[in-house]
């Protein structure tokens, strides 16, 4: 069976490839296989499989990798906009200050 | 001391540290086997801390977990006849995928947990086995910088463990990429289905006594045999959202998850419709139909869209861009159905 893939072109991960020091950790961290080596560096090979899950943007010491981190789980983000903002699962953390979209859904 | 999986102690450098075995008990499948019903789930924990797993040494490696027992039981069956340390992070009873997720299986409580263990006395090397997918809440450098330990991510799942052990320590891309397979996916239906059913427990007797009620005329034996049909239709619905959906997820057309679920339920739907037509062909029974037809789609695509959060490949942003479109014809398209619904039950359905 091929990988499922979910909705094209809306994930937020963005790679400065200046700031790429080449070390690879994101390749270990990332469980969608959305990295490959290039010229010594990183590249993005496979852009709508990520989930941003948000390992690559936190283990990544060169700062060279973000993404707007959270769990796609659509329960969370009723939650939040019920106002449960202390559901034992399926949480979204509070907006931040000018931050126009919600923040971080956390779920189990 | 006290848990019913320690099986004895290991002394150290700073002391007895309780030991476990990588044999799992029948008390320990009932729990995994209650905890995949959603039977307390939320309260499946392990006591944070370092653990000996057979008769580990300063030299032996380090795995780390969280404290939920699910967890927990699947790293220590994993390494049968190893002798390795186990420290459990405390994050709150959850999953090493979510926990990260939260931040509880994160940089700051793994810093927490070495020193509070006192790992730095048991064991003279400096190297931590992770599960990859704690990456999302841990930072590796800041854990190296701030604790002395490195951080070394293991593989995706914990029964690959041994075959990257022996590797020296390498996982294979197959060990690092997160599937979802139809029995994986399997696995989760329960929980869904469970969760889904609570819900039904309470809609099951207000359908029944609309039916039985609104409608004018007599109370029995229509009314209890429209009622009943009316259960049967939510049952579609909450079957066909939260058990086909989910298990035929890749074969189902469409990305979002709602129409995946808005397929599925629809063919129940239709199924249901064929049935019902054969014991009311009139124009009340017509309309309930239609009513139905609209309600059960959009019930069991709700459901569906809910998978989004146990699926291992939707993105927030994605499933924010699905939602802005897919809850506001939900809610519509089952208040149409439901008003119709009520206007077939005051017309005096079943005929």
């Amino acid at each position: 069976m091929a990988e499922l893939i979910y909705l094209k072109n809306v994930v937020t991960l963005q790679l400065q490839p200046e700031l790429c020091v080449g070390c690879g950790t994101c390749l270990d961290v990332c469980p969608r296989a959305v990295f490959a080596r290039d010229n010594g560096k990183v590249a993005i090979v496979n852009r709508d499989a990520c989930m941003e899950c948000g390992a690559c943007g936190r283990n990544c010491a060169a700062g060279a990798l973000s993404v707007r981190a959270g769990v796609g789980c659509a329960h969370a983000l009723i939650n939040a906009a019920l106002g449960r903002t202390n559901a034992a699962c399926c949480a979204v953390e509070p907006k931040e200050k000018g931050e126009p979209r919600p923040g971080r859904t956390t779920c189990c | 001391m006290d848990q019913p999986f320690v099986i004895g102690s290991v002394t150290t450098a700073i002391g007895e540290v309780p030991q476990i075995s990588s044999r799992l008990t029948w008390r320990d499948h009932w729990g995994t086997f209650k905890v995949r019903w959603n039977v307390g789930r939320m309260d499946y924990k392990v006591v944070p801390g370092l653990y000996a797993l057979g008769k580990p040494d300063a030299e032996s490696p380090v795995f780390v977990s969280a404290n939920y027992k699910l967890s927990f039981d699947r790293l220590r069956e994993a390494v049968p006849g190893r002798d390795v340390w186990i420290l459990v992070l405390d994050t709150h009873g959850i999953n090493v995928w979510c926990a990260a997720g939260k931040g509880t299986f994160g940089t700051d409580e793994l810093v927490h947990r070495i020193e509070a263990s006192r790992l730095a006395e048991v064991v003279l090397h400096r190297r931590l086995i992770l599960p990859q997918l704690g990456a999302s809440g841990v930072a590796a450098h800041l854990v190296k910088k701030r604790s002395g330990f490195k951080v070394i991510y293991g593989p995706i799942q914990a029964r690959d463990l041994p075959a990257f052990l022996d590797d020296g320590m390498k996982a294979t891309p197959e060990m690092r990429t997160k599937s979802f397979n139809v029995r994986e996916r399997t696995v989760l239906v329960p929980v869904e289905l469970v969760e889904a059913l609570r819900k039904v427990v309470i809609i099951a007797p207000m359908l029944f006594l609309a039916s039985a009620l609104l409608r004018p005329g007599k109370f029995w034996p229509t009314g209890v045999a429209d009622g009943l049909y009316s259960v049967v239709a939510f049952l579609v619905a909450v079957i066909s959202g939260t058990v086909f959906a989910p298990v035929l997820l890749p074969w189902l057309p469409g990305r979002s998850f709602s129409v995946k679920g808005l397929l599925v339920g629809l063919l129940g739907a239709l199924i249901w419709a064929a049935l019902r037509w054969q014991t009311s062909a009139t124009w009340t029974g017509a309309i309930e139909i239609v009513a139905w037809l609209l309600i059960i789609p959009s019930v069991a695509a709700f459901l569906a869209m809910n998978f989004t959060g146990a699926s291992t490949y939707t993105s927030l942003s994605g499933v924010q861009k699905e939602m802005r479109v897919a809850v506001p014809l939900q809610i519509g398209v089952c208040a149409a159905g439901l008003i119709l619904w009520f206007v077939a039950l005051g017309m005096g359905m079943g005929g």
